[in-house]
């Protein structure tokens, strides 16, 4: 049975990679679970409720020597060299950002998984360990910038004099700004944010902010789901709308972030001039350069002007019950997947996207950067590769060859072409009626909207009974059983009719655009 | 047809040129009918089309037979029947549930099936003074359309039944079904070719009973659930009915008319398929129950967990957003009044209420647009699965409601489930999800659905309707 050890963090990482209550789902995956002594400490999971949950509490180095190693922080080049060979390390590498250790983890006949380097495809948002922790650290930031600041957020009228609600600005409406527009507007702020994606207008909207749309004639659209650099002309008014706002709100939190690329800088050191004493800045970029000029990365800075500029980056580490929660129930999601069959077994399948984009390092080899995968934010593209796939998808299922289509395509034509040249008088001239209408109906039909499948339906039902022209004309007969089948079928037909006409119309008198109700 | 009159404007040339007319008029209804905002125009040109090509035929027919005594009693039974067949089609379409809909419009192609097995039989009966070659096809003419129109015939009571609960909706399973469907089509192009040469009642009346049981046994070993893809590949066939019965009395509106619903309706049966990811080819041969044996759920599933009406009427308070997936469930509850009022308060409240439906939820296609059009849900908030499944990951709250097979995430996870590879709404990737169920049972499919046993998902009881009121009276 493959052993899982979950090691403790090095320094001022409060996270552990593994809680008690993901260590059971670790264990019910068919894994055998052990805990370096001391591991959760600093996120309050004592090492007690770890045995509870079915873990084995030992020393560092068994923990390292399991045949996978659960970590948050990547390990230093001591760490690497306590890996057993053929073991398999998943973390947080940042393998973009730090070729060095890539090439040094590849040193070793080893497997890593890098857990930050889930592609964003809504199959694999149950992994993505980036989000959740973005989402926490969004959260912190407003509660850090809440700490310092000294007023409340929300608007009240006391006995003692009115109180003006707080305005805060959140600049970036990614993961991270979304969370921290929540968390102040549900304390009552009043929340603006911006971001060079118009799209995420309704997403900022939907959870009490409002969105600050940048008036330039250019549209981003990004095709792996991150945002990129924007252009002059955007990057020109969209300065003059953090000076203006700067002046007038009192807290601002800046969650820009370009992968691979420096912090783009939003507020200068003018624009913080001019904001109130007693404003706050949280620089969640300041671990990358900065969104602000002067926050200094992992410091509390104050201005001379009194502004207080956050430069936190171990937000999500100031929550570590929460973030080691959903940290570890991403990794949870992530061994689900390389454990399809439940036997504590780890299998990498490289025609899998997510797996193949996470691996790092397998057995030695390196195998960074992955193939790059779309995802589902670039709608247009995706629509053409999905349709693309169905179309391979059903040429497979059809289980023709192309040759072999147009084989049986050119014997259709030629027993029509048969058909017809040896039909007598009126017969070719019917088939030519009816193929011209099946290619008709078929085109006609062809861009149906779905939700009026079913008044087609009852109309062709309708339409299909034309055949009482044919009844009719027989009714007439000199057969008295002739007529009398006739008219039976003259009635049914009738019934088809009326009916059918009737019923579509009572639906669609149902159909309505929305107004009726509001 | 009448050679009595001559000149430029015979009733036989105005009726020609009245079907034209007709033809044009269905065509533009059929398309029509493919947006919201001309669907109510198609209707009327589809009634304008009928009214021109009845009111032309009668005109024929008057102008053939007037003055003689057959004529006379035929002119008689005509009104009759039209009145009659009228009040009836008027009454049902009246008082039809929408949720019983389906069932109304199996029933409808039956009797297409059955109008042109009599129209068959009847050319029968007429036996034209044609040249012999024509004869030949007159008489393969007549035994095509009466074969294609009883398939239609019992295959659509068959569908009537099973969707009106009346027979059991679990496939029938005779040993060696293809070879009896097979065996059935090779008997018939036998018979054909033996009529043709001897154009024999009996013979007529075998392949009647043949084709009448080939429709029965073709419908009956499809599954219940498969319903929609049934209902419109009926649709399909009750138009090549109408369509050989044009052949048959060398009528070209008849022919433009058949051919147009037939191939509409193959179509629609051909995206249907798309959407249950089935082979085409296996659902017109009727085969494709083979492919759904009832699989034994995994006995070890886990435990679902409970909720109250209450606390879901809490959970949706404080949601950003909520997408309800209705299925046939809802329909059988009728709910859709409830669910109705249910997203318009949460819509007050400002929470962002939409709909998720999957192509084949209900027994007919579209069938819970129809519904929740009914119930006065705005469509624009009402989505296709392919609009709703990259949001549903975003989703506070998703409620399933009577919907079992189309939201089963065995379908996209487990490739040896009977439903694998069957595209379905991803509500298991929504923070919460409430099933609103009557019991653990199996869904139509009788695939076990491990949705039931997640971690974020939680099991709300009873009757959909009272269910949905109870919540609306605990806001």
């Amino acid at each position: 049975m493959t052993r899982i050890g979950i090691v403790a963090e090095l320094g001022r990482e409060t996270r552990v990679a593994a809680t008690p209550t993901t260590v059971k789902q670790l264990l019910g995956l068919g894994y055998e679970v052990v805990v370096e002594k001391g591991a959760g400490e600093s996120s309050s999971f004592r090492d007690d409720a770890y045995a509870e949950a079915g873990a084995l509490i030992v020393g560092a180095d068994e923990a390292w020597g399991s045949e996978v190693v659960l970590r948050i922080s990547p390990p230093t080049e001591d760490e690497i060299a306590r890996l057993a060979d053929g073991a398999a390390l998943i973390g947080m590498l940042s393998p973009g950002l730090r070729p060095e250790l890539v090439e040094a983890l590849a040193a070793r006949p080893i497997t890593a998984l890098a857990l930050d380097a889930v592609p964003r495809i809504s199959r694999a948002q149950s992994m993505d360990v980036l989000s959740s922790m973005a989402n926490i650290a969004g959260y912190r930031a407003v509660i850090e910038a809440a700490h310092e600041f000294g007023r409340f957020f929300t608007g009240q009228v006391t006995a003692a004099g009115k109180v003006p609600p707080a305005k805060v600005l959140v600049a970036g409406a990614g993961v991270a700004g979304l969370a921290a527009i929540g968390a102040a507007s549900s304390l009552g702020a009043i929340v603006r944010a911006t971001d060079p994606r118009p799209e995420v207008a309704d997403q900022v909207k939907s959870i009490g902010g409002t969105y600050l749309k940048v008036e330039v004639a250019e549209e981003m659209k990004s095709s792996d789901g991150y945002a990129k650099a924007t252009s002059e002309a955007y990057n020109a008014r969209a300065a003059e709308i953090y000076t203006e706002q700067a002046a007038d709100v009192d807290i601002i939190i800046t969650t820009a972030l370009i992968p691979g690329r420096p912090a783009p800088k939003l507020l200068t050191a003018e624009d913080v001039a001019a904001m109130k004493s007693g404003s706050v800045i949280v620089d969640m970029a300041a671990g990358q350069g900065g969104n602000v000029e002067g926050s200094v990365a992992g410091e509390r800075v104050v201005t001379d002007n009194g502004v207080v500029i956050l430069g936190y980056t171990d937000l999500p580490a100031r929550l570590p019950a929460q973030a080691s929660q959903l940290y570890g129930t991403n990794m949870v999601n992530l061994l689900k997947l390389l454990t399809p069959e439940k036997d504590g077994v780890l299998r990498i399948d490289f025609d899998d996207v997510v797996q193949r984009s996470v691996t790092v390092v397998r057995e030695g080899e390196k195998t960074w950067p992955p193939p790059p995968v779309q995802v589902s934010a670039a709608p247009v593209q995706t629509e053409t590769k999905r349709a693309e796939e169905r179309a391979a998808e059903a040429a497979k299922k059809m289980g023709l060859s192309p040759a072999g289509k147009a084989g049986l395509f050119a014997a259709g034509i030629a027993v029509l072409f048969g058909i017809n040249a040896v039909a007598p008088a009126p017969l070719p001239q019917h088939f030519t009626v009816l193929m011209l209408s099946i290619v008709v109906g078929f085109y006609v039909i062809g861009k149906v909207h779905h939700a009026l499948h079913t008044p087609l339906m009852s109309v062709t039902n309708a339409i299909s009974g034309i055949i009482v022209v044919g009844a009719l004309l027989q009714v007439t007969s000199d057969n008295i059983i002739m007529q009398v089948l006739a008219a039976v079928a003259v009635l049914l037909a009738s019934i088809n009719i009326f009916g059918g006409f009737a019923v579509t119309r009572r639906m669609l008198a149902m159909f309505s655009a929305g107004k009726a109700r509001s | 047809m009448s050679d009595t009159v001559t000149g430029p404007l015979t009733a036989d040339s105005i009726a020609g040129a009245a079907y034209v007319v007709a033809a044009l008029l269905f065509i533009l209804s059929l398309a029509g009918l493919s947006k919201h905002e001309k669907a109510r125009a198609g209707v009327i040109y589809g009634i304008t089309g009928m009214i021109i090509a009845l009111a032309a035929t009668i005109w024929l027919t008057v102008q053939d037979a007037w003055g003689t005594g057959a004529g006379l009693t035929g002119l008689v039974l005509l009104v009759a029947a039209v009145i009659v067949g009228g009040a009836i089609g008027f009454w049902r379409a009246r008082v039809v549930e929408m949720t019983g809909m389906p069932e109304l419009i199996a029933l409808l192609h039956s009797f297409v099936g059955l109008a042109a097995v009599l129209v068959g039989w009847n050319g029968h009966l007429e036996a034209p003074a044609l040249s012999p070659d024509l004869t030949a096809i007159h008489h393969a003419e007549v035994f095509i359309g009466v074969f294609i129109g009883a398939v239609t015939f019992t295959g659509s009571i068959v569908a009537f039944l099973k969707l009106s609960a009346r027979m059991k909706s679990s496939p029938l399973m005779l040993p060696g079904k293809n070879a009896i469907n097979l065996g059935a089509l090779a008997a018939f192009i036998a018979l054909t070719v033996w009529y043709v040469n001897d154009s024999q009642l009996w013979l007529l009346i075998v392949v009647t009973l043949l084709a009448l049981g080939l429709g029965w046994h073709l419908v009956a070993s499809i599954g219940g659930g498969d319903m929609p893809v049934v209902v419109s590949m009926l649709n399909s066939y009750s138009g090549w009915a109408a369509a050989a019965a044009g052949f048959l009395l060398n009528n070209d509106l008849l022919i433009i008319t058949g051919a147009l619903v037939g191939s509409s309706g193959a179509y629609l049966s051909y995206i249907m398929c798309k959407a249950m990811n089935r082979s085409f080819i296996s659902v017109i041969a009727g085969g494709f129950g083979i492919a759904a044996p009832a699989s034994k759920g995994d006995a070890d599933q886990g435990e679902h967990r409970e909720i109250t009406a209450e606390a879901t009427a809490e959970m949706l308070t404080n949601a950003s957003s909520v997408v309800i997936t209705p299925g046939y469930g809802m329909a059988v509850a009728q709910a859709q009044y409830p669910v109705a009022e249910l997203a318009h308060q949460l819509r007050e409240r400002g929470v962002n209420v939409r709909f998720g439906i999957h192509p084949v939820a209900g027994r007919l296609p579209g069938h819970m647009n129809v519904l929740l059009a009914e119930a006065k849900v705005p469509y624009d908030i009402v989505l296709e699965m392919d609009e709703i499944n990259d949001d549903l990951g975003d989703t506070s709250v998703v409620l399933v409601i009577g919907a079992n097979d189309t939201v089963n995430p065995s379908a996209a996870e487990d490739p040896g489930s009977p439903i694998a590879g069957m595209p379905v709404l991803k509500v298991w990737e929504a923070e919460n999800v409430i099933v609103f169920k009557r019991s653990m049972a199996a869904g139509y499919a009788g695939v076990q659905n491990p949705l039931f046993y997640r971690d974020n998902s939680q099991m709300l009881f009873g009757d959909a309707k009272t269910r949905v009121e109870d919540i609306l009276k605990a806001f």
